[in-house]
């Protein structure tokens, strides 16, 4: 198959996927036994404010025209009012989520640089205490619990020796960078160790294939190898398992948020289930599906520009 | 070591096989000092698990009001208080219990239906399989985390709604390892004997296949468990999980977060305990995957 064929396929199936997950979305609050609109009023609530708030959510038409308000809404970019706030939705959302977009950015940006200093190191020291002490260390980043090492890093490098502010986002661009730094970092340190065991293994097995054998007998030095020839190979791997990592991503800046009382969208989401507000709720569930869909998909994409001999099946 | 070498050797200094065995099998265990380590670990988890009652000094729910924010190794209380005057350590072994439980209740139902799932969509494949992969598709989309919260949100917090949240999507790993190892199986010439002779399909899945899939997807489920016992920490920390006063490890950070700078060690402690948990459990997954060489 070329590569339009599979583009197209790909295109194909993103639309399948989309699909599903509005239907799964608009199906959760409808197939659960009792009423919507008391599930979201609460049970005290009077049968006249229930039937006013079906009728503001559509909720007595038929399921299919139903289906069809709540994706073409989305379409749209209405996606309802807010219950607490009583907002619409998306301006509720689409403030908070450049804060979002730029903790995950950062957070990709420093997992990085941690995969690619760690990755390295411990693969050219493949089976010495570098990388025993690397692949250890990161089996205990890879078991902790992100909360509670946000809260570590407030404790220790906010609140005892002040060198990062603890809450908030600040103000200008050069603050944000400062604030958002140890969040990030929290997010980092848990990607990187996921991508850190694929890399080193992805790099070992490189450096025992011919053509870098043929780099070595050439008589370039090993780091211009390492560089030119192993990593750029070794890192399309590794760019697979950090698309199927951008889920957890995504779900682990929520808890980071609040933590570090980020004003995001994973704040909103926390306070949005607390006051059962059910709309923000699946706006961002949407559009949160939505990234991560994108996200792969540019990642599978990319594969046919970064290795050209892949082929599709 | 291979049969080449050994017919190799004069035949006087040739081990009987009974020996080799033995020594094959000695080896492989100190190789594995992950396993072993994370067993260890474990099995002291488990001990204290069961022997909480014994093992603490003090009830975790009871409220002592002239005993509270003692630091840890205060006399009688060897890992200090909490705001209420609690025993940390009794809050802590106690908790126990509860996150090996859902640790445990996460992944059984995910990896039975998982891995049938696996197994029936990867032999009989045709529309069955394309269904399946389409629900994966769309299930796959959606971030773990939101996803079980969105849930959450809408059965409302408590322990029974956790597991199903999570066993939402928690099969989906099992049935692609299991579906992928048996899609490499069914070609096999044990399944095509089993076939010739007249065997029906359940009976070539559940005996013949299942048997020789289900290791990876076992391996899995320690994985599987220090995501669910961490998920379960997660969102027990946002108050969707175990209500107040259970002892619960992440509940217990979220506690502590108000008196960071009074008491760190009410914070710190907890999330010591889900580390261990957790780093207990990789080291199994991590250790069985080296022995089946992975």
């Amino acid at each position: 198959m070329g590569r339009a064929a599979y583009f197209r396929k790909r295109l194909l199936l993103m639309a399948f996927v989309l699909f599903g997950v509005t239907v799964v979305i608009f199906s959760m609050v409808r197939i659960l036994p009792g009423d919507p609109a008391f599930l979201i009023l609460g049970d005290r609530a009077t049968d006249e404010k229930a039937a006013e708030l079906r009728e503001q959510l559509g909720l007595n038409r038929p399921a299919l025209e139903q289906y069809w308000m709540f994706v073409s809404g989305f379409a749209r970019g209405d996606m309802g009012q807010s219950l607490l706030y009583r907002q619409p939705v998306g301006d509720l959302v689409l403030r908070r989520v450049p804060v979002s977009l730029a903790l995950a950015a950062y957070a990709m940006g420093l997992a990085a640089v941690i995969t690619l200093t760690f990755g390295i190191l411990a693969a050219i020291n493949k089976g010495r205490w570098p990388d025993q002490l690397i692949r250890v260390g990161f089996l205990f980043a890879l078991t902790t619990p992100n909360f509670w090492f946000g809260i570590l890093l407030i404790l220790l490098l906010g609140l005892t020796l002040h060198w990062f502010p603890v809450a908030g986002f600040g103000e200008t661009p050069a603050q944000h960078v400062w604030y958002l730094f140890l969040p990030a970092l929290t997010l980092a340190l848990q990607l990187s160790a996921v991508l850190i065991r694929n890399l080193r293994g992805q790099i070992i097995l490189t450096m025992r294939s011919d053509y870098v054998r043929t780099a070595h007998a050439k008589g370039l030095s090993g780091s211009l190898v390492l560089l030119r020839h192993v990593l750029r190979n070794a890192l399309l791997s590794t760019l697979t398992i950090f698309g199927l990592q951008f889920g957890f991503l995504v779900g682990g800046a929520i808890v980071v948020e609040t933590v570090f009382a980020l004003p995001g969208t994973g704040q909103l989401l926390i306070q949005s289930i607390t006051a059962r507000d059910y709309p923000v709720v699946q706006a961002i569930t949407v559009i949160s599906a939505v990234l991560v869909i994108v996200v792969n998909l540019v990642v599978d994409l990319s594969y046919s520009f970064l290795d050209p001999r892949v082929t599709y099946e | 070591m291979s049969e080449k070498a050994l017919s190799a050797r004069p035949l006087a200094d040739v081990v009987p096989l009974s020996q080799i065995g033995r020594a094959t099998r000695l080896r492989k265990i100190r190789l594995a000092p992950t396993l072993v380590t994370g067993l260890v670990l474990l099995g002291l988890i488990i001990v204290a698990a069961i022997a909480a009652p014994l093992l603490t000094p003090y009830d975790p729910i009871e409220q002592r009001f002239t005993e509270a924010f003692l630091p840890p190794f205060s006399p009688g209380h060897i890992l200090g208080t909490d705001n209420f005057g609690r025993d940390i350590w009794s809050r802590i072994v106690f908790s126990t219990r509860l996150d090996l439980q859902i640790g445990l209740l996460s992944v059984s139902f995910p990896f039975v239906f998982g891995s049938l799932i696996g197994i029936a969509t990867g032999y009989l494949g045709g529309r069955l399989d394309t269904v399946l992969m389409r629900i994966v598709d769309v299930l796959m989309a959606f971030p773990f985390l939101i996803l079980v919260i969105a849930i959450m949100s809408i059965l409302g917090p408590g322990l029974t709604n956790l597991y199903i949240a999570v066993g939402v999507v928690g099969w989906i790993p099992y049935a692609r390892i299991t579906r992928g190892e048996t899609l490499a199986t069914r070609h096999l010439e044990y399944v095509l004997a089993a076939r010739t002779i007249g065997c029906s399909s359940a009976r070539i899945m559940l005996r013949h296949i299942l048997p020789n899939v289900i290791a990876p997807a076992l391996i899995y489920v320690f994985t599987g468990m220090v995501l669910a016992i961490l998920t379960g920490a997660t969102l027990s920390f946002l108050g969707l999980g175990p209500q107040p006063p259970t002892p619960e490890w992440g509940a217990m950070i979220a506690e502590g977060r108000q008196y960071l700078l009074l008491a760190w060690w009410m914070t710190t402690l907890p999330g010591l305990a889900l580390l261990v948990v957790g780093v207990a459990l990789s080291l199994i997954g991590d250790g069985l995957a080296e022995r089946r060489g992975g």
